[in-house]
């Protein structure tokens, strides 16, 4: 498990994480989230003991960071923004070097086969690093941080350049990995939080400023529980505008034109999609689709760290 | 296999796996036989001993050793690799002395590779082995010290270049603390005491007495205790200035 306690570090006058605390236990993926510069990877480099804190306190599996770093680190299987590695080392050799630093010896060491096949560097084990393909390169990051089966996982951005396969593959990685683990990734991508994470916490200029399960965080959107309504006639739009407006249940209406489209924002979250179908069949309006929005993760996050 | 010595390992083997390595041993070797037999006239001279050979090691290393260091940290930092290797359970002081033994081992065996030296001037007379070997130990000495300077100088830079140039700067300065060139300047305004105490810290002198042969326990504690600065040096600059 992971706990921070006003955990805080500046840099002359920037303050770059501020007083953050969470505590993240077993079987929990937390997301971490911001905008570039919030302080999610000053925040994981503090909980890897890469840098140290300005005050406050983290510690990892009850090792605090600084002053028992050893033990934390030894709990903590760590991939760094980027996936810095040795590029004019083979992935085995560099493997087997982490290998060595993490004492996997004799039942242990097999874990490193495993872990290969497990990401399929087979075929590129005598390649050097730097000939890699930036999603070869992330697996390899992802297989030093992961060949110690430490119980605790931070992963900065582990999916950041990866093409749509890649990042399919890296997030059922971690969703099969995550098990019992407590894993902490960051990622400025939306989607990623709704496909791996149990919990998101979102910062914003060095301060934690929503800390929600991805649903709970989707039902604060405007968009919580709106309907849109896609006309098959363009010309009935204005009619069907007028109309949805008039309901009592609706806040307000969107129009997108280009796409014959409505969106209705529904009054303190109320329940409109039964209303509106029966409006459109009401009012003869033709649809082509209904649409229930659960809400709009991009919207919240927007709305809370700008 | 401890930290120091699988970090040590590592280090090693990357010099061997580009050119540099071979380069940097060829330039070297040719450089160390071309200083010998023309500047310092070997066959001339007459004598069995290597003395044109360790005269001018100062003078070599000054620009080499400060090639073999430039990369240690600069390039860590350069590259990012610096952020995973100190969060693996190692700590920074394993990592700087681990580096810095594979810098003076790769220098050691470029220093051993002269050996048909010593077959040549053994086979021409009669040489005094002993003195030999104790050059060789100073000579050793010598690239440690320079090599820990130039430790130094590569945590402060992320560019090897500049380690470079601030490394053969620094290693220049402390070459020449114990000429006259340096000591007259001091000594015009200086006490006593502080122009010896200049003197003393240059290479100079105690790489001469051990080249000389004569093993003094004042001049090793002089190279350990130099060696060990600079890498506490190196310790807490990368403390300070590894996340830049």
């Amino acid at each position: 498990m992971i706990k921070t306690e006003a955990l805080t570090k500046r840099y002359g006058a920037l303050t770059a994480v501020d007083a953050v605390s969470f505590t993240a236990e077993p079987g929990e993926v937390l997301g971490f989230l911001g905008p570039n510069g919030a302080g999610k990877t000053t925040t994981m480099r503090m909980l890897a003991g890469f840098i140290s804190a300005t005050s406050g306190r983290a510690s990892i599996c009850g090792h605090d960071v600084d002053t028992d770093s050893l033990a934390a680190r030894t709990c903590l299987g760590y991939l760094p923004e980027g996936a810095p590695a040795y590029g004019e080392m083979t992935v085995r050799d560099f493997l087997n070097f982490i290998a060595d630093l993490r004492r996997l010896r004799g039942a242990t060491r097999a874990r490193v086969d495993s872990i290969i096949e497990r990401l399929q560097l087979q075929g590129v084990l005598e390649q050097t690093i730097e000939t890699l393909s930036k999603g070869f390169r992330r697996r390899v990051g992802l297989a030093q941080a992961l060949m110690h089966d430490p119980p605790v996982l931070i992963l900065d951005e582990p999916t950041d350049g990866l093409d749509p396969n890649q990042k399919h593959e890296v997030r059922s990685l971690i969703n099969d990995m995550a098990g019992d683990k407590t894993v902490i990734i960051s990622t400025h991508i939306l989607e990623e939080v709704d496909a791996v994470c149990t919990r998101a916490i979102i910062i914003a200029r060095g301060r934690i400023v929503a800390d929600d399960t991805p649903q709970g965080l989707a039902a604060r959107s405007r968009y919580h529980n709106a309907v849109s309504l896609s006309l098959v006639r363009p010309e009935q739009l204005a009619a069907a505008q007028a109309a949805v407006a008039a309901l009592p249940l609706v806040a307000a209406v969107e129009v997108d034109t280009i796409d014959a489209r409505l969106t209705a924002l529904p009054r303190d979250g109320a329940p409109l999609l039964s209303a509106l179908s029966q409006l459109a069949e009401a009012q003869g309006i033709a649809l082509k689709e209904l649409h229930l929005e659960s809400g709009r993760l991009d919207e919240v996050f927007r709305t809370i760290t700008a | 296999m401890t930290n120091v010595g699988i970090i040590l390992r590592r280090e090693l083997a990357s010099y061997f796996a580009t050119p540099l390595a071979y380069v940097f041993l060829l330039i070297f070797l040719v450089l160390a036989n071309l200083f010998t037999f023309y500047l310092g006239g070997f066959f001339e001279r007459g004598q069995a001993d290597l003395n044109p050979f360790f005269s001018y090691h100062p003078w070599l290393f000054l620009f080499l050793i400060p090639a073999v260091s430039m990369r240690l940290w600069s390039d860590e930092r350069r590259t990012g690799s610096i952020e995973l290797l100190l969060t693996q359970p190692i700590t920074l002081w394993q990592a700087v002395v681990g580096k810095f033994l594979a810098a003076w081992a790769f220098t050691v065996l470029a220093l051993a590779l002269t050996f048909p030296l010593w077959i040549t001037v053994n086979f021409l007379g009669n040489p005094d082995n002993g003195a030999i070997l104790a050059a060789y130990i100073g000579s050793a000495l010598l690239a440690a010290g320079f090599l820990s300077i130039g430790s130094l100088a590569s945590a402060l830079t992320r560019n090897p270049v500049v380690a470079f140039i601030v490394g053969v700067a620094a290693c220049f300065a402390f070459l020449v603390a114990g000429y006259p060139l340096v000591l007259d300047a001091f000594r015009s305004w200086a006490p006593q005491f502080l122009v010896d105490a200049v003197g003393s810290l240059g290479f100079l002198t105690h790489y001469e007495a051990i080249s000389k042969g004569v093993i003094d326990l004042r001049d090793l504690i002089y190279f350990a205790l130099l060696i060990a600065w600079f890498l506490l040096a190196t310790a807490v600059v990368l403390d300070v200035r590894k996340s830049d």
